[in-house]
């Protein structure tokens, strides 16, 4: 028998105008700082589209620190990367203190679902999760 | 422990460009809770950048977390912490 798990859900919701006026309040520093070169490349190769999957994929980044449980960690965003795959479906890779904070890969899935409608797009991770050894204290 | 009144002064002027609190930013108490003012992990971002291109700084990894920017005074720790002159 495996070890036990437990699902985990992150979910972020973010204003695609908002992130087209980082992009224009910091330039490149903005992207450099959150994104990986290849999430720069996807995104940027349509300029009328790049602030709507920069923030697409700034929600998964924050729906996954919410899944994981790593908001207080200290996370690179650069260590959550969103994968898109040819039939056009988006997973998450982990590197680096991400991967190893999250558990080792065998430890746990992951699913990735974005969306975006008008001004806004939103992320929802979902994340299985080995549980913890159950501890028990005597009184 | 010095209160730092020019380096918090700095630190509001920040929040205000670019938090988009839901309260005035120069008017803030050092330790007034800045998600509960209205600070997003968005406006945390820009936070953080317009605090890197004033101070020409980088947050390292392990200041990348909600805690240090929870409040002026957390903020301040960090800067303080980086080598900021207060």
């Amino acid at each position: 028998m495996g070890q036990p798990e437990r699902l985990r859900v992150g979910i972020d919701l973010v204003q695609i105008s908002r992130i087209r006026e980082s992009i224009a309040a910091f330039g490149e520093r903005f992207a450099q700082r959150l994104f990986t070169a290849e999430e720069i490349a996807y995104a940027g190769a349509e300029e009328a589209l790049a602030a709507e999957r920069f923030a697409a994929r700034f929600a998964a980044k924050e729906a996954a620190l919410k899944a994981f449980g790593l908001s207080h960690a200290g996370i690179d965003w650069r260590e959550i990367e969103v994968l898109r795959h040819a039939d056009g479906h988006c997973s998450l890779r982990l590197h680096g203190k991400a991967n190893s904070l999250a558990g080792a890969p065998l430890d746990h899935e992951t699913a990735l679902s974005l969306s975006h409608d008008g001004d806004y797009a939103v992320a929802i991770v979902t994340a299985l999760i080995a549980a913890p050894p159950i501890t028990t204290h005597s009184h | 422990m010095s209160t730092a009144p020019a380096l918090d002064e700095k630190i509001k002027t920040v929040l205000r460009d670019h938090g988009r609190l839901n309260k005035d930013a120069m008017s803030l108490n050092p330790d007034a809770d800045l998600y509960q003012a209205g600070l997003t992990s968005h406006a945390s971002v820009n936070v953080m950048l317009g605090l890197e291109g004033l101070f020409d700084i980088e947050f390292p990894d392990q200041m990348l977390n909600r805690s240090v920017f929870s409040s002026v005074q957390a903020i301040r720790s960090a800067l303080l912490e980086l080598g900021v002159a207060a």
